[in-house]
């Protein structure tokens, strides 16, 4: 009897282990746990704000851990204040750990993690954390997250280059920096893959031009107007426009091009529902998960074992829209035929089996090397980009 | 008879913002949140702790000195839209100063004042362009204003991500931040400058004795009332306009100084943080009279910090701070226009 009361605990623990293994690792629960977070927009934007925000959800869903907020978190709509002074504000209602949500609030997120030592902090996109960066800081309190939207750009560079019916996709740019050259490359990288390879067409018959509005959301007067410029793309015979800017003009041309007859199609940005604007053009969207990695640092920190570091985080090759696991995603589409549709599970299927298209040779736009034959591109000259690949058309730097 | 008694016209202002509220509060009641609730809350968030009190003034300091400047221009009869820009160039001027200065042996006070002082000269300078179109081109100050400060929003961003770039990656985040030695210093622990709260404060007075106690404040009046007959009467016109844009530029300026060696240490996207519009609410909300600017542009800095409670504890729009300033302003000229219908008939 006691044998097998023995092989039965034995088998329970076997058990236990087995299942601890697989999957992700149960996270501790963090009940009453209070995190704030600093969304730069409109909690409801439909875009980079909202997903952060129902990153918060997720983290107060899965960790019974409780959420306060402040949205619109940027001088223009809130005059007089900068990000500290309300991430402060968060803190006098119970927040032990502040996250700021953008690359705008960098230098905030970072003075606050310095005068609060005893308050958490999480930088996304910012890269103050990353030793092998070009910006590390000591800021022992602070741990910074970014995902890898880079294959998420790689997949709707594929999506393009499978429906484009002209050979020709535009990319509709923000403003010229190291993160969104690397984003717009990468969809140049996963388009001329799809292209050559699945569609065996001449890389040189692809046109891939990149017209930047100078900001990450269009401001009368002072950008270029994203809705013209996406005029300009479906009136020249770039049937594909991929957006890399935080609104959704693209998507309403394209849908009033479609309702015009013409065959055109969108690929818009950041969130899990931003096809939604216009359905029956979108070929899909690369999003951000970020909840299961602040579901992560944030019990770390109600547990007391909080470490500073810095995430880069991938998507979960076994399946990309796994909301418990993948950081990056991407949502095909009502306008994705198909045909397109199997073809880019393949592709899918093929960067989970290590396929890297961060690999050499590559050219910068000016026609100097940047990696050579067979070499594999490190984090930081992925992070850092310095300019636009050769094959792609538009700016690499802002004049 | 009661006619133009200050009760009355008291009367009437006081008539004005029960009405905003009221209409506020029906939004509210609309928007199915708890009025009360939320004015508690606005209250609470901006006077419910020194660090929030202090807040507070640190806000009015920038809206009292663009104020200030606009009381000038609209005391000429202009409507200086471009007080935006102008706030911005004088940001510029300052980084610039910051910049080129900072790693020079100069004494910190010297290069912060020579900072200011930059930055009130590029906000005169920008003034001008718009005097000069007004003046020489025949182009109204609203649509020349309006325009400059899109030119100035784009210069703004293209000095931050182009040759004022950061290293590494540029950033939404702006300039490099400068060295906390650069700062115009605060009292322990708060955000408050007590330099910036007095530049603030001489600047209102200034302003005032200009209009009330001068000749040229005089003259000024009337050249906004009648440039015609002020011209007739020996006033040279278009000068006294061309000089009222330059000394609002100068408090413009100052204003944008103070955003970068007192608020944000740098410069940033949105640097004039829509002070310009707001102070344009404020001057017509004390229908152009000094004397009434510092309470009221403190009052709006009230609402800007209180509200920032409505998202945290009741989830509401905090925008709602933004409709109560402009519904105050709407009901305001209202309530002004038939004070004058209800008089003339009396």
């Amino acid at each position: 009897m006691r044998k097998i009361i023995l092989h039965v605990a034995l088998l329970v623990v076997a058990v236990a282990l087995v299942l601890s293994a697989c999957g992700p690792a149960p996270l501790p629960k963090a009940t009453g746990y209070t995190f704030g977070m600093l969304l730069v927009g409109p909690y409801n934007d439909q875009g980079w704000s909202q997903a952060h925000y129902e990153a918060g959800q997720y983290v107060e869903q899965k960790l019974g851990a409780k959420m306060v907020y402040i949205d619109k978190v940027n001088p223009a709509d809130r005059p007089g204040t900068t990000a500290s002074q309300l991430a402060e504000q968060l803190v006098s209602q119970g927040a032990k750990l502040v996250i700021f949500n953008s690359d705008d609030m960098k230098d905030e997120a970072l003075k606050f993690a310095q005068a609060h030592p005893d308050i958490y902090v999480i930088g996304s996109s910012d890269d103050w954390t990353w030793k092998d960066g070009k910006n590390y800081k000591e800021s022992p309190n602070q741990t910074d997250i970014m995902g890898r939207m880079e294959y998420g750009k790689m997949i709707a560079g594929c999506a393009a280059a499978l429906t484009t019916q002209t050979g020709q996709i535009g990319y509709l740019g923000p403003l010229i920096n190291d993160e969104t050259r690397r984003l717009a490359s990468s969809v140049y990288l996963g388009a001329k893959y799809c292209w050559t390879n699945y569609l065996k067409k001449d890389a040189k018959d692809l046109k891939f031009k990149v017209t930047w509005i100078g900001f990450w959301f269009n401001i009368p007067g002072v950008t270029s107007d994203p809705t013209q410029v996406a005029d300009d793309f479906y009136n020249s015979g770039y049937d594909v426009v991929v957006s890399g800017i935080d609104t959704t003009e693209a998507s309403k041309e394209a849908a009033k091009f479609a309702g015009q007859g013409k065959k055109v199609w969108a690929i818009p940005y950041d969130y899990v529902g931003a096809c939604e604007a216009a359905p029956d053009v979108c070929l899909g969207v690369p999003y951000f998960n970020w909840g299961p990695a602040y579901a992560q640092v944030i019990a770390a920190a109600a547990n007391g074992t909080f470490k500073s570091e810095f995430q880069w985080n991938g998507p979960d090759w076994k399946d990309i829209n796994n909301k418990d696991t993948s950081a990056v995603g991407f949502v095909k589409g009502k306008a994705l035929s198909a045909d397109a549709s199997a073809t880019l599970d393949k592709f899918i299927a093929e960067l989970a089996g290590g396929l890297n298209l961060w690999k050499g040779p590559i050219n910068l736009q000016d026609g100097s090397p940047y990696l050579k034959d067979g070499e594999v591109a490190t984090d930081q000259q992925i992070w850092y980009l310095p300019q636009l690949l050769q094959g792609m058309e538009g700016q690499s730097v802002q004049p | 008879m009661v006619r133009s008694n200050r009760w009355v016209n008291l009367g009437f202002q006081l008539a004005a913002l029960v009405l905003a509220l009221l209409f506020t509060t029906l939004i509210l009641l609309a928007a199915g949140a708890p009025p009360f609730d939320a004015y508690a809350n606005i209250l609470r968030g901006a006077f419910g702790s020194m660090i929030n009190f202090t807040d507070v003034l640190a806000a009015w300091v920038p809206l009292l000195l663009t104020t200030a400047g606009l009381l000038i221009t609209f005391a000429a009869g202009l409507w200086n839209i471009g007080v935006e820009g102008q706030i911005m160039l004088g940001a510029i001027f300052t980084t610039w100063v910051l910049r080129e200065l900072q790693d020079t042996s100069m004494p910190p006070a010297l290069i912060i004042t020579l900072g200011i002082l930059a930055g009130m000269i590029g906000g005169a300078l920008w003034a001008m362009l718009a005097g000069a179109l007004k003046t020489f081109g025949g182009v109204n100050e609203i649509f020349g204003g309006l325009g400059l400060n899109f030119v100035a929003t784009a210069l703004t961003l293209w000095l931050i991500f182009g040759p004022w770039k950061r290293p590494g990656v540029a950033s939404m985040s702006g300039t490099v931040p400068f060295d906390d030695k650069l700062a115009l210093p605060a009292f322990t622990g708060l955000r408050l400058s007590p330099w910036a709260l007095g530049i603030a404060m001489i600047a209102i007075v200034i302003v005032y004795l200009l209009l009330q106690g001068t000749y040229f404040g005089l003259r000024l009046k009337a050249v906004g009332k009648n440039p015609k007959a002020a011209f007739l009467l020996g006033i040279p016109t278009w000068q006294y306009m061309m000089f009222s844009f330059v000394l609002c530029g100068l408090f413009a300026g100052a204003a944008g100084a103070m955003q970068v060696v007192a608020v944000y240490h740098r410069l940033i996207p949105s640097i004039s943080s829509g002070y310009g519009y707001l102070g344009l609410m404020v001057a017509m909300l004390i229908n152009y009279q000094a004397l009434w600017a510092a309470p009221i542009a403190f009052f709006y800095a009230a609402l800007n910090i209180g509200s920032i409670q409505l998202p945290i504890v009741l989830h509401l729009d905090s925008s709602l701070s933004g409709v109560l300033q402009g519904m105050l302003v709407l009901f305001v000229l209202l309530v002004e226009g038939a004070r004058q219908r209800l008089m003339k008939k009396a």
